[in-house]
């Protein structure tokens, strides 16, 4: 779709966006990562792809980019589905910039509902796209009523949906989307990334920026912040496990996608980041 | 009956909306364990009072002390908004006419009562749960239905659980707007009974704003008469109700229908 468009280098700024917008979204960067885990207000632009798509992700990302920059662009965890494709040669086309798979060689990576596996480091900025940046939309549908609680830190009613969880499930259900307290003070949603990569965001060495295009808002978890998982004393946080290793790569520790083979139930689990799948293959840790 | 400690103390409070008066130099005390009601038809001033009393709208003037667990007398007029917010709800708590204003009805009866608790810090699930337990047999609600949304319950039964929510702190005061509203009357006649019983037991204050006659006759001790913002008689509750002086509550008692 992105590659559709017929975009002359002259004909656009640097990035896509102009200069102005771009100062106008690193300006709402800034102050995000002031106040981490604070929804920033920005002035959402259109761009060359749908509200859903990645929007927010993109405008973070056209305006983080410089000349030098490395971008890797992950969709569920892989490289090659069509939304990361597209976005990744989006950026090589409007900014000329050079591209990896691999999240090690990368200086920003934009993704969507998954953190790579690999180790990030200070020097990498993680780009989240977000579709709905406000953790209590689901119980408090007034953004009047939501500012309200996150100003006054009264996140009580937060705790009320685990407890139902609890109540009607016997565990806390929320496999993705996992509520987060940052820093101590504001309730954040860590987008729609498995609960299984919510301890990663705790003191990662790499900025976490969040950027919902749709909803106009950006948000930040700076490096070496605190980041809670809520949960109760007796139930206490926790991520997916795995009975299995990845079919491709043996790898036990990584967060695998079952795949179905057949229409007859058979069925197998690969890690969900290709990248790294890929680099444990190619080290020759073939299962 | 020994001296106790004010918990309330109202001082010339005066709210006005535009050249409306809603309330004008109300000032009143309220004691430790007393239960005062204020009548007064529609349009009198009783429900904005006690809005300004939970601190959900703010006065002109006047001030409004409260003991405030922690804090001691404090002046919820002056007090600012982020204070007021995490400071009030832990000396008062306010028991709407309507029970869908008070609980939330898409979330299970055991949610709403632990909410409360759970704004104030407590993170235990199991603690939670014997706790919600407790308080819907203490307002007659088969433990059972812990786990029905609000939603399903009848409308007595979601005006005791907004009772139930609004008691599981322990707040020393309770402010109640209509408590019985709409409700049919045996309902209400039970409603009222299990009120009088957790009022007298827990010896928590109260305020009952109402202008049915019977429910303060019941509930409180002592009774205020309000009238186009100005609180016109006061006293208590059976003195003001059999002999009442203001013509205004004159017709008011006499205009109860008897049975």
């Amino acid at each position: 779709m992105l590659d559709e468009l017929d975009i002359e280098d002259t004909a656009y700024s640097f990035a896509y966006l102009d200069a102005q917008t771009k100062r106008m979204v690193r300006r709402s960067i800034l102050k995000a990562v002031a106040i981490p885990g604070y929804q920033v207000p920005f002035g959402s632009r259109e761009m060359p792809l749908p509200p859903g798509w990645g929007t927010g992700g993109i405008q973070v990302t056209a305006a983080l980019l410089g000349r030098d920059d490395r971008l890797k662009v992950i969709d569920q965890g892989a490289d090659d589905t069509a939304n990361a494709v597209s976005i990744r040669r989006f950026f090589a086309r409007v900014a000329g910039i050079a591209t990896t798979e691999r999240t090690e060689e990368a200086t920003i990576v934009q993704t969507r509902h998954r953190i790579p596996e690999a180790p990030l480091r200070e020097d990498q900025i993680l780009v989240f796209q977000v579709p709905q940046p406000e953790p209590l939309r689901r119980l408090v549908p007034e953004e009047f009523h939501s500012r309200r609680i996150h100003a006054f830190a009264n996140y009580g009613l937060m705790h009320v949906m685990l407890y139902e969880n609890i109540a009607r499930y016997g565990h806390i259900a929320m496999s993705h989307n996992y509520p987060v307290r940052v820093h101590g003070r504001y309730l954040t949603s860590p987008s729609p990334i498995p609960k299984f990569d919510n301890p990663k965001l705790h003191r990662n060495p790499a900025l976490a920026l969040f950027g919902a295009g749709r909803e106009r808002r950006i948000y930040a978890i700076p490096p070496y912040t605190d980041v809670k998982s809520l949960d109760f004393d007796d139930y206490p946080f926790e991520v997916q496990r795995w009975s299995t290793a990845c079919s491709l790569c043996g790898a036990t520790e990584s967060y695998l996608d079952e795949v179905l083979l057949d229409d007859k139930g058979n069925r197998t689990f690969v890690c969900s980041d290709t990248a790294y799948c890929a680099g444990r293959r190619e080290k020759g840790a073939a299962a | 009956m020994s001296a106790r400690e004010p918990i309330l103390d109202v001082r010339n409070v005066d709210k006005r909306y535009g050249e409306t008066v809603a309330c004008e130099d109300v000032s009143f005390t309220l004691r430790r364990g007393e239960v005062l009601g204020i009548v007064g038809e529609s349009g009198s001033g009783k429900t904005t009072l006690l809005r300004c009393l939970a601190g959900r709208l703010a006065p002109d003037s006047g001030e409004i002390l409260v003991d405030i667990p922690g804090l001691g007398r404090s002046d919820i007029v002056a007090m600012d908004e982020a204070r007021r917010e995490q400071a009030l709800p832990l000396a008062l708590s306010l028991v709407h006419q309507n029970p869908r204003d008070g609980i939330r009805l898409d979330i299970s009866a055991g949610g709403n009562i632990s909410e409360p608790l759970m704004g104030q810090g407590r993170r235990h699930y199991g603690d939670l749960r014997s706790v919600a337990l407790h308080w819907l047999k203490r307002v007659e609600i088969a433990p059972g239905r812990i786990d029905s949304l609000a939603r399903t319950f009848s409308g007595g039964m979601q005006q005791r659980l907004q009772i139930a929510r609004c008691l599981v702190t322990h707040p020393q005061l309770v402010l109640m707007d209509e408590p019985t509203g709409g409700l049919d009357v045996s309902v209400q006649a039970r409603l009222l009974d299990l009120l009088r019983g957790l009022v007298r037991e827990l010896g928590i204050a109260a305020v009952v704003v109402t202008h049915d006659l019977a429910v303060v006759r019941l509930l409180a001790d002592r009774l205020m008469v309000m009238q186009r913002g100005r609180v016109i008689e006061e006293g208590l509750t059976d003195q003001v109700l059999d002999d009442p002086h203001h013509p205004y509550t004159q017709l008011l008692a006499s205009s109860v229908l008897q049975a």
